[in-house]
């Protein structure tokens, strides 16, 4: 079957059930009496019952583990977690196999896991991202089952659905208590927002909280309560925190990237967003990072002072607050372990769960509320539709993060690229996968000029106004291939090794496994 | 294309004519004017690679609106003829000759263009002609060569090279070029051509290149070179004039035409006499804002 993008889905895949078309950013609407949510598991443990496991192992036997299981974990340590490997050791030792990772997301410090899909003791994956050599091994179809690819909000969603059913749950913790109270705010290990893990711990059969420092009960704040923790250890280290600030999450000094920056700044501020109330939201990466630089400069001229930021926060974030230019962050997700400090010390600074960041499938998620993201990408296609996981050769190595979510909520989502990276064209007719939809992405900005989606004829008309350089999507891929060519076609074999879910559950694409 | 006196020239990209990634990008960064640079930038082992490089870049390459201009090797140098026969025909809108000493190193340089230009039937008048002034010689001399042909749209002062010629430190205070950064001005002003500043050499050093541009237009520069496209929009944030000076400009500029079109040459504006030299510098802020004179009515 076709979704409503042209995409050729299968009706169903083993493992996965049936899979529902891509229909529209908004077709949850009209599906949603068929919904329905699972309750939280059945828990009842009896009054001063021992949670504390002298150590991982331990807390997992008492987790009952089988062959078969779900295990969930978060990626709050992003390059820096040395949890994940910590576990799957554990369940090799016990035999247990044929497990299902559903980890928020898996960076390149998951390369360690290869060989655990190798062996098949991990043989399904749930994630936002792959990177590295694991994504290589998923590429080259080491995986029985396709690897199924979530926003953090779809995740949220899915999990609430059922469709991701937590067996374990293994959340690290910077923090926590011997009830279970657990923060990643601080500790030597502080990796800021848990909001990744939350709704894990609240769904999962059995919750455990790992941490490298137990500290005296009750730990405060408790991001993660008690009341949903069944175990809860300690270990010599959770990960290394000065790792969760990436290539990705620094801004860069890299000239292109600040040209494109500045140019999406100069967008944002030609719109009739950009005044007293903005919200903002900046992903991860380069270009989309600095937007936030320069928007910090044009509020302090323009004496504008905002509303909330949202993501994803940097040091650039909570500086920002503390300058009064925002009035609170909403903060699902630290991207460098200096935001602790902020989380944990100003009451404006507020942890959320990813389930209140970005599901689609609740009253109202803080994606709905933005008035504007600026985003990345690997590649774009002249309907706006954007691929941020599948490379140049058909590879899975990037990450959906809460892309579609955003660009899905926000009154003016942006995506910023350069056109072409070395003689790859950004810009292209057709995008490999998509992940967001070209509905939801309203200008593209790149260093030859910004392309605004023919359904924002209101943005066309502000950014000509300001004599900023707007030009046809189309115009634009043509000019790029002149300059780099148009690189071979990616040829595939008819495996599908990825399902890009789309945030409501619906399928937006499949990743079909390159022919090497 | 854009006559060459027609350009803004508040930044000038320095691109070395080696670097075909720079040579490709250097478009999109927003500078005035580009400077494809065949000269210091290069090494001798590479000087008949970037003189094709920039040859086939020029010919190929989208520079969108900004000016080309061609940094060709010295003329007493084994390389610079071969430069201007290769780059002459391509007709960028000027060549930047290096170290113009005197009048007479100017005149063979012209003799030279010009003859290229004949064999290809190409005009003397579009290609403009930058001389650079980096010795103690030129900048004695600069008044001379400013002036002597009309192909002389702008001249610029190389601040490394003459540091060195001087033999005094090249310093971020500037002090050891001050004199000559005036007299190149002067020169430039008093033949009505633009002048280029050298570059700011540290490009982690904001603040540095801030002050140093704010003091440059003060002495009157039309603008900068700069050798990181991260250095080009502070250079134009210094040069763009602000609201306040702008709204003043504009009404000084809308009295004009009103008492133009009453025969009246002097008057008054926010109690202040306005006169002729009042009136075209209000021209040159407005100019600088980007606003279209002819668009202004009163």
């Amino acid at each position: 079957m076709k979704n409503s993008l042209g995409k050729e889905i299968p009706e169903s895949i083993e493992g996965l059930g049936k899979l529902i078309p891509y229909t529209g950013a908004w077709g949850l609407q009209d599906r949603l009496d068929e919904v329905k949510l699972v309750p939280v598991p059945a828990k009842a443990r009896k009054p001063h019952y021992d949670k504390t496991c002298a150590n991982l192992e331990e807390a997992i036997k008492k987790s009952q583990p089988f062959n078969g299981m779900c295990v969930s974990f978060h990626h709050h340590l992003r390059g820096g977690d040395q949890l994940i490997i910590q576990a799957m050791e554990i369940f090799k030792k016990l035999g247990i196999k044929d497990i299902c990772i559903a980890s928020s997301s898996l960076t390149t410090a998951h390369d360690c896991l290869v060989p655990f899909v190798l062996d098949g003791t991990i043989t399904k994956i749930f994630s936002s991202g792959i990177r590295g050599e694991l994504g290589r091994t998923v590429s080259e179809g080491a995986l029985p089952n396709p690897i199924v690819i979530h926003s953090h909000g779809g995740r949220a969603r899915a999990i609430k659905e059922g469709r991701i059913k937590i067996d374990i749950a293994i959340l690290a913790a910077a923090a926590a208590d011997n009830e279970g109270n657990a923060t990643g705010q601080h500790g030597p290990s502080a990796f800021g927002s848990m909001g990744y893990g939350m709704i894990d711990a609240q769904y999962a059969k059995n919750t455990i909280i790992v941490t490298d420092n137990m500290v005296e009960f009750p730990c405060v704040p408790a991001s993660v309560p008690a009341h949903y923790v069944d175990f809860v250890t300690e270990i010599e280290t959770i990960g290394d925190a000065k790792k969760i600030a990436g290539g990705t999450t620094r801004i860069t000094k890299a000239p292109l990237d600040l040209k494109i920056a500045k140019m999406a700044a100069d967008a944002i501020i030609a719109t009739d967003y950009f005044k007293n109330g903005i919200s903002f939201q900046v992903g991860a990466g380069g270009a989309s990072l600095a937007v936030a630089k320069y928007i910090r400069k044009a509020m302090i001229e323009k004496e504008v002072q905002g509303s909330f930021l949202l993501g994803g926060v940097t040091s650039v974030c909570t500086d920002m607050l503390e300058e009064g230019l925002f009035k609170s962050i909403f903060d699902v997700q630290g991207f460098d372990a200096a935001v602790s400090s902020s989380l944990l010390n100003n009451p404006k600074h507020i942890e959320i769960s990813s389930d209140q960041y970005a599901s689609p499938m609740n009253s109202g998620a803080m994606t709905n509320k933005i008035d504007v993201v600026a985003l990345g990408a690997l590649e774009v296609d002249t309907d706006f539709n954007v691929n941020v996981i599948t490379s140049s050769t058909g590879d899975i190595m990037g990450a959906s993060g809460g892309h579609s979510d955003t660009a899905a909520g926000a009154n003016l989502s942006i995506v910023v690229a350069p056109s072409f990276r070395g003689r790859l064209p950004i810009i292209v007719d057709k995008v490999m996968t998509v992940v967001t939809p070209g509905e939801s992405v309203d200008l593209v900005v790149t260093e030859r000029g910004i392309c605004v989606n023919p359904l924002r004829k209101d943005l066309e008309k502000q950014l000509k106004e300001a004599g900023l350089w707007v030009r046809d999507i189309k115009e634009l891929a043509k000019e790029v291939e002149e300059i780099v060519g148009k690189p071979a076609h990616v040829a595939t074999t008819d495996k599908i090794i990825g399902v890009v879910e789309y945030r409501d559950g619906s399928i937006i694409d499949v990743i079909r496994q390159p022919k090497k | 294309m854009k006559k060459t006196k027609e350009f803004k020239r508040r930044s000038m990209l320095y691109i070395p004519g080696n670097n075909p990634a720079m040579l490709q990008q250097g478009g999109v960064y927003g500078a005035d004017s580009l400077l494809l640079d065949l000269e210091d930038a290069v090494a001798l082992n590479q000087k008949d690679a970037a003189r094709t490089l920039v040859a086939n870049m020029l010919q190929h390459n989208k520079y969108y609106d900004a000016e080309l201009s061609v940094r060709v090797n010295h003329i007493d140098t084994p390389f610079g003829l071969a430069d201007l026969e290769e780059i002459v025909p391509l007709q960028p809108h000027t060549i930047r000759f290096p170290k113009c000493e005197t009048i007479e190193q100017l005149d063979k340089v012209l003799s030279i263009v010009e003859e290229i230009e004949n064999k290809h039937n190409l005009p003397h008048n579009e290609m403009g002609i930058h001389a650079m002034i980096e010795t103690a010689l030129g900048v004695m001399n600069v008044y001379d060569i400013a002036g002597h042909s009309s192909r002389v749209d702008a001249i610029t002062i190389g601040g490394q090279d003459l540091t060195s010629d001087m033999k005094v430190a090249a310093g971020k205070d500037g002090i050891g070029i001050d004199y000559a950064r005036k007299r190149i001005v002067m020169a430039a002003k008093a033949h009505r051509i633009d002048v280029m500043d050298t570059v700011f050499a540290d490009v982690d050093d904001d603040e540095g290149l801030r002050k140093e541009t704010e003091y440059i237009k003060k002495i009157g520069f039309t603008g900068k070179a700069v050798i990181n496209p991260r250095q080009i929009d502070i250079v134009h944030e210094v040069y763009i004039p602000s609201e306040k000076d702008v709204a003043k400009a504009m009404r000084i500029y809308q009295a004009y035409l009103k008492n133009k079109a009453a025969g009246i040459g002097v008057f008054a504006v926010d109690k202040k006499m306005v006169d002729k030299p009042v009136v075209e510098r209000a021209m040159t802020t407005l100019s600088l804002a980007d606003i279209d004179l002819n668009s202004i009515e009163y």
